[in-house]
């Protein structure tokens, strides 16, 4: 039936192919074409593979797709963090890295090819394994909808290629976060909304009959982004073979609402889906109990109730009317609360079990990751305060904040994901070796400090620069000159950015390694025994 | 027009909020609730087949 469906596409495709105006539309049709052939070949082969099994046997979970969905984390968090770390090099030394003959390597092509490749690619993929893995998990049920799965996973991955080579070739509809054009947004819509009934399908034919607070934190990220999807990416195409759409929306409403979508982008996106990881993985982890899931149920609520309203606070001093800006401020300011609830929630599970800090590495990300949704969370709302905005505002230090939370916060909760998915799919003892996640840890831990306090510097240093006057009531600083000062602090980003990205290779390397089976020797086992017997109450010499 | 509306919205919207936040906090900690709730949290730990009862 998913091939069936396909065939309809594939022949709008050729259709589109055949018509298009523009030349980038029909490179697009017709590998949005070989896509769905190549498909159609795969399903072939799989079938004759199959002999007598049941590939949809209900009383089996679907792992497979799980582990499809931790290697294209893996490669799209590789993929992602490079561009970052070309972008900085490019900003740092625009004459080494500026090359004229190459459009589509400029900054402005490969900024958001960097962005949707974390957010969306590395991100979302992270989201699709670990939500296919938990709901299944907490419900004890397979996966609703036989091959549909599948056809969400992939249709995914050719949603971010379409993105990714569109940016490449120019085609953007200029939306923060929502540069793809119309007919790659269309595409992601049917996705999504295959992925929302595979979900809610799950949760209908669930054995468990509490439906788990991680499932909600996933559904609400599922919900809520086809929301935000779609309405902010209501536009009308020049025509059906021209990938150039027009929005809907002008002016100040636009803004209003691509920063209602940009800003929920990470309130459902980085956030409600990451903590549905969180309430999992770290209890299944440290193997206890979620410390209050009282507190689970009032932050979940307050969260995705105040969320939603925060948006303006990107639009501080704009034509936006201040009591709307005042509104996204205050909603910034009431987050703090449910925020760092689920920080406190995540951190205090480890109750009875902090000696794992010590000695699970996977763990002490984990709670890391934490410590910079804690620290992200408390830096938001006081940025969104309007005059710590009226310094902030386009600045370095926003960009910081994001990298605090999205490095901090949203890397380490996925690393932490992706070696115990890893472990525990493949049915592993262990991981290949522990000390090599300890290198990870480190480096990564490292980089992000040198990333962000790098930042700051710059941040705060520009700000002043720009709102300095000197005697006479003229600007004391040329704008030039306070690109010029950033240069320092520029070389301390693109390092820390590499620090990352080294770190993300050796997990990879380590992935590798223990999906084939391979333990070095020599270390500690038992790193993440399955169950282990609550500590006796000896008081320690040191209590 | 626009004054009748926004007093509606304004003050709608704090009694609306309110009162989602209170029927929160009356679910999560309703004493009959507390077993359910003690028990889910403890739901990630079993390690069970689909189907399992």
């Amino acid at each position: 039936m998913v091939s069936a469906f396909l065939c309809v596409f594939a022949v709008l495709a050729i259709l589109i192919a055949g018509n298009a105006t523009d030349h980038l539309m029909g490179v697009h049709a017709l590998l949005f074409f070989s896509a769905i052939v190549a498909w159609l070949v795969g399903i072939a082969l799989w079938a004759g593979k199959l002999g007598d099994r049941d590939p949809f046997d209900e009383t089996e979970y679907e792992d497979t797709l799980v582990k499809f969905g931790v290697a294209a984390s893996m490669f799209w968090s590789l993929a992602g963090l490079l561009v970052g770390v070309i972008i900085a090099c490019q900003l740092t030394w625009p004459n080494l890295f500026y090359f004229e003959e190459l459009g589509w390597t400029n900054f402005g092509r490969l900024r958001p090819l960097h962005t949707s490749a974390v957010i969306f690619a590395f991100g979302g993929n992270v989201l699709l394994a670990t939500s296919f893995h938990v709901v299944q998990r907490t419900t004890r049920a397979r996966l609703f909808g036989g091959m549909w799965p599948w056809f969400v996973f992939w249709g995914y991955q050719l949603f971010i290629v379409l993105a990714a080579t569109g940016y490449l070739m120019g085609i953007t509809q200029s939306k923060e976060y929502a540069e793809p054009e119309w007919y790659a947004d269309l595409w992601l819509t049917i996705v999504w909304v295959a992925y929302l009934i595979i979900f809610l399908g799950t949760l209908w034919k669930r054995k468990e009959p509490h439906i788990y607070v991680a499932n909600w934190f996933y559904l609400s990220f599922i919900v809520t982004i086809a929301m935000l999807h779609i309405v902010n990416n209501l536009s009308l195409p020049v025509s059906l073979g021209s990938a150039k759409s027009y929005q809907l929306f002008a002016g100040v409403q636009d803004a209003l609402t691509q920063w209602w979508y940009g800003h929920n982008a990470v309130g459902f996106f980085l956030t409600t889906g990451f903590l549905a990881i969180m309430y999992y993985y770290i209890p299944k982890r440290v193997d206890r109990p979620v410390y209050s899931y009282r507190l689970s149920i009032v932050h979940f609520w307050s969260l995705i109730f105040i969320y939603i309203w925060a948006g303006p606070h990107h639009l501080h001093y704009t034509a936006l009317p201040q009591w709307a800006q005042t509104l996204g401020m205050t909603f910034s300011i009431m987050l703090w609360m449910p925020s760092w609830g689920g920080m406190i929630n995540g951190v205090m599970t480890l109750s009875g079990a902090w000696d794992k800090l010590r000695t699970d590495p996977v763990v002490r990300m984990m709670v890391v990751s934490l410590a910079f949704y804690g620290m992200a969370t408390f830096e938001g709302p006081l940025m969104s305060v309007r005059a710590v905005n009226s310094l902030s505002h386009y600045t370095e230090w926003g960009i910081g904040h994001v990298h605090s939370g999205a490095l901090g916060w949203v890397g380490f909760i996925s690393f932490g994901a992706l070696y115990c998915l890893t472990q525990w799919l493949y049915k592993r003892k262990s991981l290949y070796s522990i000390a090599l996640v300890e290198w990870h840890f480190w480096l990564a831990t490292i980089g992000i400090v040198f990333y962000i306090v790098a930042l700051w510097f710059a941040g705060i240093m520009e700000g002043l620069m720009w709102r300095a006057y000197n005697d006479f009531g003229f600007l004391e600083y040329s704008f030039v000159e306070t690109v010029e000062a950033k240069h320092i602090s520029y070389i301390i980003r693109t390092v820390g950015g590499l620090l990352y990205l080294s770190g993300a290779l050796i997990m990879s390397y380590n992935l590798i390694r223990t999906a084939l089976g391979h333990e070095r020797i020599n270390q500690p086992t038992d790193a993440n025994p399955v169950s282990q017997p609550p500590a006796a109450a000896e008081l320690q010499p040191a209590e | 027009m626009y004054e009748t509306l926004s007093s509606f919205a304004q003050t709608g919207g704090l009694i609306y909020f309110v009162a989602i936040f209170g029927a929160v906090l009356a679910y999560a900690l309703w004493p009959k609730n507390q077993k359910k709730f003690d028990k889910a949290a403890s739901l990630p730990l079993s390690d069970r087949e689909p189907g399992d009862e």
